[in-house]
């Protein structure tokens, strides 16, 4: 694996910089009660979708979670589609017939954010079978939380991907709750990557508050799959800063837990990475965080001046 | 059901099974983006249980006819990532009751992607599973569940109950770009009819065919209930009375117009399948007919349907639970 670029480190911390400020504006248009439905924040999860997203070519797959801005954002999923997504508006990516929790846009290889826990695990099993059969070297990703580690879906996907040597990467988000309930609760064993042991794929642990960590994972799962070897299960253990959703009432851990993981903030972590190696300057950082503050200003008071969709779309989609 | 007399030009008598299989053979040949993938379908008995892919992994390989694990909801899930990457999946899932096990990639991914993605996407995806009951497999290999399909907004569920229109709309299936359950008919595999061998015979969705013309009583049926109506109809002629024999051949998308027209003109209904009346397709055709002609009904519609029970085994069991050629005449009767 080669050596990060400047460039490359630039952009990921452009990147993760950039859902930290979607999701935080997202949240408080919620609170403003222009946005409906409900919404799930990835703050505190970012050097996950972009580490795993930065290892990736634009032309392979993702499937998404319910939490799932995070990673559109890092695959390259345009703010003021989202954003206007978000409000149910006309210019949003489905022009408002899909709303947080469906974002998706083919063309960049994001398979869509899903509503329902496990739900992109046979999708990416399926995009990676494809890629294979058309042999055009794509790699998919599918991107689940440590709730949907204990979906029965999880072990058919595992099971087909490694018999079939799929080009697929499982990657689980372990942020440590599926929405109340402690993974250490909820799953049989302390170390999740084992699970991948059943099925005769290699399992992985990595620091998922560390953008660099996951990158070389995920690259090297990608040179496996491109290689022909088959799937790879990574488990990215992280933490959730926010809750569950905009209303979660928090009531099943303390504020103190999750300062200690605050103090771990992979944004923070890169940021002093870079000064401290002279990758960037404090100037061209500000920079870059003024940048895209900047752009979820423009993306969210487009999507409140945008216009609702037109009732007459309701039944258009449906079928082609 | 002209078995008798010799096939047409540029047709073949051939099973319903057999049918199928050509349908396969045709569009794999035609498309090589088209593959099937499902439990057994390449190497236990040259090609699934019933025969349907029998063949067929000698002539396109392993790749292309592939034997998955027994796993429906990743058969079925991984068929929709496929579908919306570039291939054109058939997935088989061997009983339509294993697909209780794929409902979630079914109902919430397949039926909705498109809508949820604002268009940008299609799923040409086909799920096939055999349905039905009437050879003793009892109540988890026997059920009819069209109904659960066409109530989902995204679906198209195809039902054929001839070799003819099993080729004909497989064949539309597999060139859709949209999710298509088909389901055939465990019991329909055996019987025998003329196929037209042009390999551009594709039938559309939403086209009910009149498989007898009469005057009196309308009968729409599904599946074997199509069979089991024209028999009712052949006895009844010889009393006079004239029965007119509609296949929906598709439930979702229905064709009403065709229903509502026969209907208008014979004034009397009656809708028969194997699968549970309580809920089922029936009562949606009865319903579409009383609002578009329900000035035309001169007695009440009927439903000839299965019996609100699990299928039973024994062969007693099963046929009363079943609704035969008798019924349906039996039903037409009470309202001439």
């Amino acid at each position: 694996m080669a050596a990060l670029t400047r460039e490359q480190m630039l952009h990921m911390f452009r990147s993760m910089a950039q859902i930290r400020a979607f999701e935080y504006r997202a949240y408080e248009l919620y609170r403003e009660g222009v946005m409906r439905g409900t919404t799930h924040a990835y703050v505190g999860e970012e050097a996950i979708a972009v580490g795993v997203c930065s290892a990736l070519n634009q032309d392979d797959t993702i499937t998404s979670t319910h939490r799932g801005h995070g990673h559109c954002i890092a695959k390259g999923g345009d703010v003021n589609m989202m954003m206007a997504e978000l409000l149910g508006k006309e210019s949003g990516y489905s022009h408002g017939k899909g709303g947080s929790m469906h974002i998706a846009d083919i063309d960049k290889g994001i398979l869509g954010a899903n509503g329902i826990v496990g739900g992109g695990m046979a999708i990416a099993t399926g995009a990676a079978l494809s890629a294979k059969y058309l042999n055009n070297g794509k790699v998919s990703v599918c991107f689940f939380g440590d709730g949907a580690l204990n979906q029965g879906i999880l072990a058919e996907s595992m099971n087909l991907a490694a018999v079939w040597k799929l080009p697929v990467i499982f990657v689980c988000e372990n942020n440590q709750f599926a929405m109340s309930a402690r993974v250490q609760v909820m799953t049989s064993v302390e170390d999740l990557a084992l699970r991948s042991i059943g099925f005769g794929i290699p399992g992985v642990n990595v620091d998922g508050m560390d953008v660099l960590a996951v990158f070389r994972a995920t690259s090297e799962a990608v040179e496996r799959a491109r290689a022909g070897q088959g799937p790879t299960f990574i488990v990215a253990t992280t933490y959730r800063f926010l809750g569950h959703h905009v209303g979660d009432p928090l009531n099943y851990r303390t504020k103190e837990e999750t300062d200690v993981w605050r103090e771990k903030d992979a944004i923070e972590k890169l940021r002093s990475y870079m000064l401290d190696n002279g990758v960037a300057s404090e100037d061209e950082i500000a920079e870059i965080e003024k940048d895209v503050q900047g752009k979820v200003d423009v993306a969210a008071n487009a999507a409140k001046a945008a216009v609702e969709p037109d009732p007459k779309i309701l039944m258009d989609d449906i079928y082609k | 059901m002209a078995v008798a007399s010799p096939p047409a030009a540029g047709t073949k008598v051939m099973t319903y099974a057999e049918a199928l299989n050509l349908a396969l053979r045709e569009e794999m040949r035609r498309d090589p983006t088209v593959f099937v993938m499902g439990e057994d379908v390449a190497i236990w008995g040259g090609g699934g249980v019933f025969g349907v892919t029998k063949g067929l992994v000698e002539e396109f390989g392993p790749e292309r006819i592939r034997d998955t694990p027994l796993t429906e909801a990743v058969i079925a899930g991984a068929a929709v990532g496929a579908a919306a990457t570039g291939t054109r999946p058939v997935a088989e899932i061997m009983y339509v009751d294993f697909m209780t096990l794929t409902m979630e990639p079914i109902v919430n991914q397949a039926a909705k992607m498109r809508y949820m993605f604002g268009g940008k996407i299609t799923l040409p995806l086909v799920m096939r599973a055999q349905e039905g009951a009437g050879r003793g497999n009892a109540a988890q290999h026997s059920q009819s569940l069209e109904a659960w399909f066409a109530h989902i907004p995204g679906l198209k569920v195809v039902v054929p109950s001839t070799p003819a229109d099993a080729k004909g709309l497989l064949k539309t299936a597999i060139r859709d770009d949209n999710p298509v359950i088909f389901l055939e008919h465990k019991v329909l595999y055996f019987t025998k009819g003329e196929v037209p061998l042009d390999e551009e015979y594709t039938i559309p969705f939403g086209v009910a065919d009149v498989k007898r013309e009469g005057t009196d009583v309308t009968v729409v049926g599904i599946h074997t209930q199509v069979l089991e109506a024209l028999q009712a109809a052949e006895e009844l002629e010889k009393e006079g009375i004239s029965v007119e024999v509609i296949d929906p051949r598709t439930v979702s998308p229905l064709d009403v117009d065709t229903i509502v027209t026969s209907v208008k003109k014979t004034g009397r209904l009656v809708v028969s399948h194997q699968a549970v009346e309580q809920g089922g397709v029936g009562g949606e055709i009865v319903a579409r007919v009383v609002d578009a002609a329900f000035d035309y009904l001169d007695a009440p519609p009927q439903r000839v349907c299965g019996k609100n029970v699990p299928l039973p085994y024994a062969a007693s069991l099963e046929r009363e639970a079943l609704p035969y050629k008798d019924d349906i005449i039996a039903a037409i009767r009470r309202i001439i």
